[in-house]
């Protein structure tokens, strides 16, 4: 999964798409998977990652990332697959 | 190292000023206690779903609603509308502070001839009351609202053959403005009926005319309706006295309170827009007593108020299932009690609310209850936290009705749990088990398996 250029999460949480003018707003840990996810990290070192540093279970975190990027799709962030 | 705390990833689109395609609402408050007895706590003793009622607001529930009343009237007798919630421990508590019974089924009759409320403390409603079910009323002295021609036909022989009295009321339906009217009910005012029917009854040696009632409808938002209600059923009983002689002891103006549970669609919150009980009472009040009765011989005016006296103290406690995504984007949360339990779920956007403390984010949520079916969604869209699997809900607000009306489908009813004024809870219908359900199944011998 490819997020579309240039779109960049600021530190309160804070994104805005040029290409449709629509802005969101992210939690810690959703700007930490969408920067990762942006940083064209697969999944399996996002999983690693989290996992090593959250207090979280693998199955929760899988489902978790799931969600996470059919979210992004459905809100049209993402490049053409 | 010690971990970090993970929360659930969330990105929502910012949506300036705009309520949502519904008229979405704010998100709700967690409700992580009831009286200081903590949800969690509730769950573990009595199982997820659970419906818990709580004493103290029945009393203080039903002492506003009286105190309304008696500050305007005098003469002021509630009648509990068992329909409503007919559990015998909640019927208990309503008679225990003053309640009468209004009953519309042999069922019901029995059930508050056996709460300990004799016949004549019960008003006996409704167009289904059988041959055996009216004479037992006549028998025990109860007050027995003429529903149609044929039902006075069928009291009239009865009463003849028992050469007994029965003490008789009509019901009338009339035109107050409101839509629908619900003329299916009783004798009709502006077409005469109302009138031939009390004629008819005052010419019987064995029928004794005490009462007029009404029940206009139902979550009636309209004091005007009411006033007007009032009004006619007072012209009535004057009208009763002048010309055939006979003194109305008593207007019966049913139900039909607002609870303040908001209906489905409705744009605005109920508690915005409905009306208490002083405003009920002020409206109808005002109406008897400027009718043009004698100030010392008002009739006693009885009220059969059901979902603005229990509403509030009842709550579903229930869990999540499952989250899920459906394809348009929406979050799906699927609950573990559905339509079956909350049964008002057809008429109301009841309140659902986090069980449970949750972070601040919440999406629009579309909330599904267990059954496989489609109808089966407790809302259609309201802004939601993410709870997941297991966490609490509880929904306000569901003491009427559905604990009359829930079905027996897919699953068994759960625990209803009284929750006592000195904070001791106790079961008061248990939940249903294989046992109870095939109790009044028969297997035919030719399905049994062969000896
Ligand atoms: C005759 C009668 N009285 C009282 C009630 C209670 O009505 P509510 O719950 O609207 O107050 C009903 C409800 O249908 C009724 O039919």
């Amino acid at each position: 999964m490819k997020i579309k250029p240039n779109l960049k999460v600021n530190e309160s949480g804070f994104l805005f798409d040029p290409t449709t003018g629509e802005s969101y707003s992210l939690n810690d840990m959703g700007s930490i998977y969408f920067r990762m996810i942006s940083e064209g990290r697969s999944p399996d070192e996002i999983r690693t990652l989290v996992i090593n540093e959250y207090d979280v279970e693998a199955s929760t975190f899988d489902k978790s990332f799931l969600d996470f990027e059919s979210r992004l799709r459905n809100l049209r962030l993402i490049e053409n697959e | 190292m010690e971990k970090k705390k993970f929360e659930y990833p969330v990105i929502k689109r910012f949506q300036p000023g705009m309520p949502g395609k519904s008229g979405i609402q704010p998100t709700l408050e967690p409700i992580t206690e009831i009286n200081n007895i903590p949800i969690a706590r509730l769950q573990e003793e009595y199982g997820s779903p659970m419906f818990l009622i709580t004493e103290n607001t029945i009393r203080d529930t039903y002492q506003e609603a009286l105190q309304a009343f008696k500050s305007r009237y005098p003469k002021v007798q509630f009648a509990w509308s068992y329909k409503t919630n007919y559990l015998d421990a909640v019927c208990r508590i309503f008679h225990d502070e003053g309640s009468w019974a209004e009953v519309v089924s042999g069922f019901e009759y029995n059930k508050a001839r056996e709460n300990g409320i004799p016949g004549k403390q019960i008003i006996f409603n409704g167009p289904d009351k059988s041959r055996d079910d009216l004479e037992m009323a006549v028998r025990d002295g109860a007050y027995i609202h003429l529903d149609h021609f044929d039902e006075m036909y069928t009291l009239i022989e009865l009463t003849e053959e028992l050469k007994m009295k029965a003490k008789v009321a009509i019901r009338v339906n009339m035109d107050t403005g409101i839509y629908p009217k619900w003329d299916r009910f009783g004798f009709n005012y502006e077409n005469g009926e109302a009138w031939e029917a009390l004629k008819k009854i005052a010419q019987q040696e064995f029928l004794e005319l005490v009462g007029l009632h009404t029940h206009i409808g139902t979550y009636v938002m309209s004091t005007q309706a009411y006033a007007m209600a009032a009004k006619k059923l007072a012209e009535l009983a004057l009208r009763a006295e002048k010309n055939l002689g006979k003194k109305i002891k008593y207007i019966d103006m049913g139900g039909g309170f607002t609870s303040m549970n908001t209906l489905k669609g409705a744009y605005h919150s109920a508690s915005d827009t409905n009306p208490g009980f002083n405003e009920y009472a002020d409206a109808i009040s005002f109406a008897i007593m400027s009718a043009g009765f004698q100030q010392n011989e008002l009739p006693v005016l009885i009220l059969e108020t059901g979902r603005a006296m229990i509403d509030d103290s009842g709550y579903l406690l229930g869990s999540v299932l499952a989250t899920k995504r459906l394809t348009d984007g929406r979050r799906a949360t699927v609950l573990d009690f559905g339509v079956n339990i909350l049964f008002t779920s057809f008429w109301y956007d009841h309140e659902v609310h986090p069980g449970c403390e949750v972070s601040d984010y919440a999406e629009e949520t579309t909330l599904y209850g267990p059954l496989c079916m489609n109808i089966d969604v407790i809302r259609q869209n309201l802004s939601f936290p993410l709870l997941k699997k297991g966490d609490p809900v509880v929904v306000p607000r569901v003491g009427a009705y559905n604990m009359t009306q829930w079905m027996q489908f897919i699953t068994y009813r759960p625990n209803v749990v009284l929750l006592d004024r000195d904070g001791n809870t106790h079961i008061i219908k248990r939940k249903e088990g294989l046992e109870d359900l095939k109790r009044a199944e028969i297997i035919p011998d030719f399905l049994k398996p062969k000896e």
